[in-house]
């Protein structure tokens, strides 16, 4: 009976520090490196699981500080030419339990960026599935732009606007007085052209009317 | 400004040179529809093959009309409402129903170049606002209505216009629309502020500007790649569809809307003209470069679009492609664009049940191409789109909206003249207000009176304008039109007219077109247009973030109160010439004793030095 026991307990020891796809710990990684860099493209070997090991490992010691993490902690399983792979975290304090989902998800996402950069990739091109990239908030400036780009415009508008008002009102205000002083000057010429009886240019027809009828 | 005294008349403004002249006859011409409306007939009619049923339409029934009323204005020197009254009192509500019309069009064209502006505004931004989806409540993700149409759409409808489910829903007023449509009649304003003087300035930048901007487009759009497809999609001609009676239908209204007859705009224009002008040769030069315009606005239009449909196939593909090469776990770029084909049908043949299962959609570059459209979704939907995937998208898109603005603004100096002139001609106003002052008047009254284009049903209402103002009631006024002149003034006498302006007589072809062909034509496209409005219930599309099948749009049917509106729409501005009709036969009637009574300051029968003859001419 004792034995039955000692064997499971071994038994489930050793499952719990093997890899499997679909695992409850385990996530799945896939890269496109290819797609991310194109000719720059490196080929993926040992060496850049290793990397990705010891990032993750990285990861993992910033969220659980106080825990050290190693790439030994990190287990990979099932690569494919994808370049794609299951990883799971054993626990550094408890060598036989796995680390939960969710904590190997936060731990991922502080450092996401750092993983990224580590291999040259984006959120796109080296996905963690299951762990939705965080957004970017859009950039809010304080004003917004196009209210900038507005009130430019009809700040000149504006202006233009008042500017001919004026002067509209400043020509009529001119053109009345001149007015006045035609109305005064002619109505003098008149008695100075009576005396001196000009009778080739008659100044009282002194503007152009060059068109007669008939 | 060149005051020229004539004959005992009042001064009348004048034009600085011809050149002004014609720059604001060909910009009143052209305007937005030519870039949006024109492409997306030529594409929906099969390219090459629309280019003849237009060009009949342009040659029988665009040129005369245009002479017509470029040869009326310029000889009888008075707006359309003093025009049609001195060709014959009965006519007089012709030159009304022009004024009305005008009206109403300049109050829903200004919202078109209001919401321009806006565009505008908003690209000077990095990242262009419509290129990405805001954020939901809890940053989970995107927002809803964004995710399920796309990041373009979204900014439209709901940032811009904050569009209403239907048209009876009118939402609240959009204060950022309140404060475009302001700029946009400030704008307005201060280009008519001085008349047609400062307009005439005006007028040489807004109506060369859009030949450089198109220009500019021309030689970066065909760069893109699958600009050919898309100009080749464009002008592949199908001959089959020229027996459509549709297609004659549609390019007969496109010529007749595009020239911008009948609205009194081009009459007032030619009236400020000097007396001797060679109007013949300016309406051919006005009514081709009109066309021409179209047809090379069209190819930069067609290279985007093709651009952005090849984007949208390549795309498709990447996005297929990626499911298949993590479905089957291929290297990372084993399966490319080029080797799709190949591999799909690998697929197909191996693993068929995968395949189906993966729901990969079809991509097919023709159904990109194919997907069109026309008006406020071709500028603000497709092009904007097109625009995020260029490099440089900002001053793409500064480029296009400023362009979209000078081409609409100096379509509505013709549209605000044809209400000003008749104003000022008229003398509906005292003396002593001074054109500034009425010019701010009528600014303020049309903005205040296009502010239900502000509502959240705006955009509904302005389809409906759109749709029934601009149509119906033109065809009619320019019938009466041709009809007033060629029959009521008589031809013999519209060709001394022409022989004493222009030095000679119009020849066989023009006399041809205005007895018969053209009269012809605007009835048979009047009729057919009535008949096919009225064959079915109009409805309209709307936009609702609740429908089964959104992002499309949900088909409703007109409401009987907005029906009615739509009616009166129809009606009120051709109401006026049978009103005037039976007004002056019943004051004839009344008064047979002195018929000149109510003849206008500026043309006085009986002292028509020109014309003795009509000293003792019968008004009637």
């Amino acid at each position: 009976m004792l034995e039955k026991l000692l064997i499971l307990l071994f038994a489930s020891n050793v499952l719990a520090q093997v890899c499997m796809p679909d695992a409850p710990e385990a996530y799945k990684v896939r890269l496109s490196i290819k797609t991310a860099l194109g000719d720059q493209a490196y080929t993926w070997n040992d060496n850049e699981l290793y990397l990705f090991r010891a990032t993750l490992a990285f990861a993992m010691r910033n969220y659980l500080s106080g825990q050290l993490f190693d790439v030994s902690n990190i287990l990979v399983c099932n690569e494919t030419e994808r370049v794609s792979f299951w990883f799971m975290v054993k626990s550094v304090t408890n060598p036989t339990t796995l680390i939960e989902k969710q904590h190997v998800e936060n731990a991922i996402k502080e450092s996401r960026h750092r993983i990224n950069s580590a291999f040259l990739l984006t959120d796109q091109t080296l996905e963690f599935l299951g762990i939705l990239p965080t957004l970017a908030s859009p950039f809010v400036p304080a004003t917004p732009p196009w209210l900038i780009a507005f009130g430019v415009v009809m700040g000149v508008v504006g202006a233009g606007i008042v500017y001919f008002l004026v002067a509209a009102v400043v020509q009529r205000k001119r053109k009345k007085t001149l007015d006045e002083e035609e109305e005064a000057k002619g109505a003098t010429e008149n008695e100075i052209a009576g005396e001196n009886l000009d009778g080739i240019y008659n100044t009282s027809f002194s503007d152009d009317e060059k068109v007669t009828e008939m | 400004m060149d005051i020229t005294q004539e004959s005992g008349k009042e001064t009348r403004p004048q034009w600085d040179n011809k050149i002004q002249y014609l720059l604001t006859c060909i910009g009143f011409a052209v305007g937005v529809g030519n870039l949006w409306r024109f492409p997306y007939l030529c594409q929906i009619y099969g390219g090459g093959a629309f280019l003849i049923p237009y060009l009949i339409a342009l040659v029988f029934e665009g040129l005369p009309l245009l002479y017509l009323e470029l040869a009326i204005g310029q000889r009888m020197r008075l707006g359309s409402t003093g025009v049609w009254y001195s060709i014959s009192p009965l006519l007089g509500g012709v030159g009304i129903a022009s004024m009305i019309v005008s009206f109403l069009v300049s109050l829903f064209y200004n919202t078109l170049l209001a919401w321009i502006l806006w565009y505008f505004f908003h690209s000077f931004q990095d990242p262009l606002p419509w290129s990405t989806c805001p954020l939901n409540q809890n940053r989970t993700g995107f927002n809803e209505e964004c995710e399920k149409s796309t990041s373009v759409n979204y900014f439209w409808y709901r940032e811009t216009l904050n569009i209403t489910t239907n048209i009876e829903t009118s939402g609240t007023i959009q204060w950022t629309v309140v404060l475009c449509l302001a700029s946009a009649w400030c704008i307005v304003y201060i280009c008519f502020i001085k008349g047609i003087q400062s307009m005439g300035k005006a007028v040489y930048v807004t109506a060369t500007f859009p030949y450089l901007v198109l220009t500019i487009f021309l030689i970066r759009a065909l760069t893109l790649p699958g600009a050919v497809d898309g100009i080749k999609y464009l002008f592949t001609p199908e001959w089959e569809i020229l027996m459509n009676p549709q297609v004659w239908l549609d390019a007969a209204t496109q010529i007749f809307f595009s020239l911008s007859v009948a609205f009194g705009g081009l009459i007032a224009f030619s009236s400020y003209t000097e007396e001797k002008n060679n109007c013949e040769r300016d309406a051919l030069l006005v009514g081709i470069i009109n066309s021409a315009t179209s047809l090379y606005g069209s190819i930069p239009i067609f290279s985007i679009l093709g651009f952005k449909a090849t984007s949208a196939y390549n795309l498709c593909k990447d996005r297929n492609i990626l499911a298949l090469t993590n479905h089957f776990d291929f290297p990372d770029q084993n399966i490319t664009r080029d080797n799709y084909d190949y591999w799909i049908d690998h697929f197909n043949q191996t693993h068929p049940d995968s395949i189906s299962g993966l729901n990969l959609r079809p991509c097919d570059l023709q159904a990109f191409l194919k997907q069109s459209a026309s008006g406020t979704g071709l500028a603000f939907i497709v092009f904007t789109e097109a625009v995020i995937e260029m490099p440089g998208s900002q001053i793409w898109a500064v480029l296009f909206f400023i362009m979209l603005f000078s081409l609409g603004l100096s379509s509505m100096f013709g549209n605000i003249q044809g209400v000003l002139t008749p104003i000022s001609d008229l003398k509906m106003l005292p003396k002593w207000i001074p054109d500034e002052l009425v010019t701010g008047l009528l600014c303020i009254v049309s903005f205040l009176v296009a502010l239900i284009f502000a509502l959240g049903s705006g955009n509904y209402w302005l389809e409906v304008f759109n749709a029934y103002v601009g149509s119906v009631p033109l065809l009619i006024i320019a019938f009466f039109e041709l009809v007033g002149v060629i029959y009521v003034r008589g031809m013999k006498r519209f060709s001394d007219d022409i022989l004493f302006m222009t030095g000679k007589r119009p020849n066989i072809f023009w006399k041809a077109c205005w007895m018969v062909i053209s009269p012809l034509m605007l009835l048979a496209v009047l009729i057919a247009y009535v008949v096919l409005q009225a064959a079915k219930r109009p409805t309209y599309p709307s936009w609702d973030p609740s429908y089964e099948s959104f992002p499309d749009t949900k088909t409703l049917e007109y409401p009987d109160w907005v029906f009615a509106i739509i009616i009166l729409l129809c009606v009120v501005p051709i109401v006026s010439i049978p009103i005037v009709a039976l007004h002056r036969l019943i004051r004839g009637g009344i008064r047979r004793s002195s018929p000149r009574s109510e003849l206008s300051a500026y043309s006085n029968g009986g002292f028509d030095a020109d014309h003795p003859e009509s000293y003792n001419q019968k008004p009637v």
